[in-house]
Parts: C-alpha cells; structure tokens; sequence
C-alpha cells in the first residue's frame, strides 16, 4: 500500500518535527500581528501615533527591539514553513496553533505592558480608551486558548490518522 | 532650478570620480575576467547591482540630492538610508571581492585571501563590531554636536560620509556572505547581532523624532526621523531576506529515512 506508507512517512515526520512547527508558527505569529499593528492601526487608521510624549525610555527599547524583532520573526517564521514543507513535515493545524499563540501573546504585551505600563502609545486618542483596551486584550486572550485547543486537537488528531493507517482498512 | 545650487563644488568632485573609477574598475574586471577561459562568465546580474549600487552612493554625495541635504535634515536622511544602508547591499550582493580574485593572478589572490583571513579584518567584520560603528556611529552624529559641526567643516564633512559607506559596508558583510569569508559566524549569533543593531536604529529614529538634533527645525526633524524608521526597515527587510535565504539553502539536508 503505497499511498498508506507515504501518509504515514509524513505523519512521523510532522511528529518529528512537531517543535519546528510550533516554533515557525508562533514566531510568524508575532510577526503577523505586529504587521497587522503597523499597516492597520499606524498607517490606515492613523489611530497609533508614531511618538507618544509620554513614553517612558524602557518603552522605546522595548518597542525598538520588539519591531526589529517582528521582521525576523515573520521572515523566519516563512523560512521555516519553507524548510518544513521539503522535509515533508510542515503540520497545519500546530502550525496555525502556534501562530494563534504567538500573535495572541504579542498582542496582549502590546495592549498590557506596551500601551498601559510603558505608555508608548495608546489604542486611539480622544475617545473613551476602556472599550478599546477592553476589545484589544480580550482578543488577544481568545486567540491564545484558541491556539492551545488546536494544538491539543491536532495531537488527538494525529493518534486517530496513525492507527487509522496502521490498522485500517489496508 | 536652485540658484545657489548651481555648478559643481568640491565635494561632488571628490566623491565623484573615486564612484566613476568604481564603475570602471568593475566593468574591466569583469571584461578581463570574463576572457580566461576557464572560467565562467561572470552573471550579469551582479554587474548591474554594482552599478545600482554605486549610483545609490552617488546620489547621496553628489549632485542635487547631496546638495539639498545640507540644508534639510529629511533630505539628509533619504541619502543617508542611500549611503549607508542600500548602497552598501547592493555593492555587497555584487561580489566584488570575489570578482577581484578572480581577475588577478594566482599569487596577488592569494596575498589578497591572506590579508582577507588576518585578525584585523576579523576584528572589523565581526558582527558586533561592526553594529557598533554602524548604529554607534550614527548614534554619535545625531546626537552630539557632530551634525552641525560636519556642515561646517569639510574635511568632517567627507569623514562623516567616508564612514557611513565604509561602517554600511561592513555591517552588511559582517551578515550576509556573498565574498569569501574566513572569519565565518553562526546564523544565530548573526541574527541575535542584526535585531539588536536594527533595533538601535529604530530606537534612534524615535528619540530624533522627540529630541531633533542641533539646529534642526522639530518639522523637519520629525519627516526626516519616520523616512529613517521606515526606509530602514524596507532596506533591512531585504538584507534579512538574504540572510534567511542563505541560512534556507546551507540547511538543506536529506529527509528522514523510509518509514518501515
């Protein structure tokens, strides 16, 4: 059978490589959102500012090295999905987990840390911040459990498809 | 269309010709290389970076861009990210020094790969090293008196610029191996090196856009710091592209074997 010793070479690769994935996921997750924070809320709505006065010092490192940080991210991230798929061994749903953890955990430092405690900028000005920050973090919360529940379903999934090849109807 | 602008001063003459000379250096080397006959042509593609390259230099020291960055601080920056950030990517991606030791003969090459493998040359492409006179220097420019000081005066002035291309150019090789390299570095130190590097330029951008240098109008200032942030990341963004590329293709290794 052929076509089952092939499927389940690609099984035991993704198992194989089951950290690459997560890895390449939450990395391009990180990259994601802070490209979807830069092209959305910076330069179409203008809702960002570039510079807040009351930025305090660690907030323009921590924003510096985030920034920098999310163009590795992202272009590593892809990189990675290259490698993962001429292995044979790129897993979609860890993938996509991990890309849910990986922007819900970035985003959650940018609306907690970023915006409330190191003041680089808030959501949008004049208006009533509270539902924004409210919405932002929320989100960023649900896309986490969201990643993690993928990933656990990906796991069950994967023992299912196994013995579904193993001791299927072969 | 500027009056004072008009004719050519002593900078674009001295910035000029070391750029003609480039250009031809290169053409000839590539025509002289190009008929040994065992070896292959040289790719026409990295010709036409080394003139792209060079003409990004060119326009950040001569002529009327050069000429409008004495008196604006934006325009000062776009040469800037020309001078120091593509300029030096595009010359690097030509492979020059490869070109060079494929045109001399077997003994200048080699007196060339030994000096190219002493300590001293190590010391300047290591990574940190060479971040350092990169985003340490423009750190020191923007935020001391040096930028006024360099309109003033102008052996400062060609000093100033001489370090922007030379500290560019070092820091793209210190990342991206396109020449021979013996002193070689790990892709994660590179890559742990570069986000910190970039994220000093960043961080500068910010802090010129809250506290404009000396004798610059907050305006001006501020359009000149945001072209510096985002014209250095679309810059950087290729130079990690190439990074991660290289680090794709040296990875390439055989899949796992048959499962049984």
């Amino acid at each position: 059978m052929k076509t089952d010793a092939k499927h389940l070479q690609q099984l035991q690769n993704r198992e194989v490589h089951y950290k690459r994935n997560l890895w390449s996921g939450i990395l391009f997750g990180l990259g994601f959102v802070a490209f979807i924070d830069e092209t959305i809320f910076h330069q179409l709505l203008h809702w960002h500012k570039f510079y807040d006065k009351s930025t305090v010092a660690a907030g323009l490192v921590s924003d510096g090295l985030f920034h920098a940080f999310s163009w590795f991210a992202t272009v590593g991230g892809l990189y990675l999905v290259a490698d993962l798929r001429r292995l044979n061994a790129l897993w979609h749903k860890v993938w996509w987990g991990g890309k849910l953890i990986g922007g819900g955990v970035f985003q959650l430092y940018d609306g907690t840390i970023q915006h409330k405690v190191m003041r680089i900028h808030q959501i949008r000005y004049q208006v009533d911040i509270v539902p924004y920050d409210v919405v932002w973090n929320v989100t960023a919360v649900l896309m986490i459990i969201i990643g993690f529940l993928l990933i656990r379903n990906a796991k069950q999934n994967q023992m299912t498809l196994k013995g579904t090849v193993l001791h299927g109807s072969s | 269309m500027v009056p004072h602008e008009a004719g050519w001063s002593l900078t674009d003459l001295l910035f000029g010709l070391p750029a003609c000379a480039a250009l031809f250096l290169y053409s000839w080397a590539v025509y002289k290389s190009n008929r040994i006959g065992r070896l292959r042509q040289w790719p026409v593609y990295r010709t036409v970076l080394w003139f792209a390259g060079v003409l990004c230099i060119s326009a950040a020291l001569v002529g009327p861009l050069a000429a409008q960055s004495h008196h604006s601080f934006t325009w000062h920056m776009a040469s800037h990210l020309l001078l120091g950030m593509l300029g030096p990517l595009l010359m690097a991606l030509a492979a020059p020094m490869t070109l060079v030791l494929r045109t001399l003969d077997v003994r200048k090459a080699r007196r060339i790969s030994k000096l190219l493998s002493s300590r001293a040359v190590g010391f300047y492409t290591n990574p940190i090293i060479a971040s350092l006179f990169n985003i340490g220097g423009l750190w020191i420019l923007y935020t001391t008196g040096l930028f006024q000081a360099m309109h003033a005066n102008l052996l400062l002035h060609v000093l100033v610029h001489l370090h922007m291309l030379a500290a560019g150019y070092l820091f793209t090789i210190s990342m991206i191996y396109i020449d021979p390299v013996s002193h070689r570095h790990s892709f994660r130190f590179r890559t742990a090196v570069f986000i910190v590097a970039l994220a000093g330029h960043g961080i500068l951008s910010k802090f010129l856009y809250a506290y404009p240098p000396h004798g610059v109008e907050i305006e001006d200032a501020r359009a000149g710091a945001m072209l510096m942030y985002y014209g250095g990341d679309a810059v950087d963004l290729l130079l990690i592209i190439v990074l991660f590329h290289q680090w794709y293709r040296s990875a390439r290794r055989k899949p796992l074997p048959a499962a049984t």
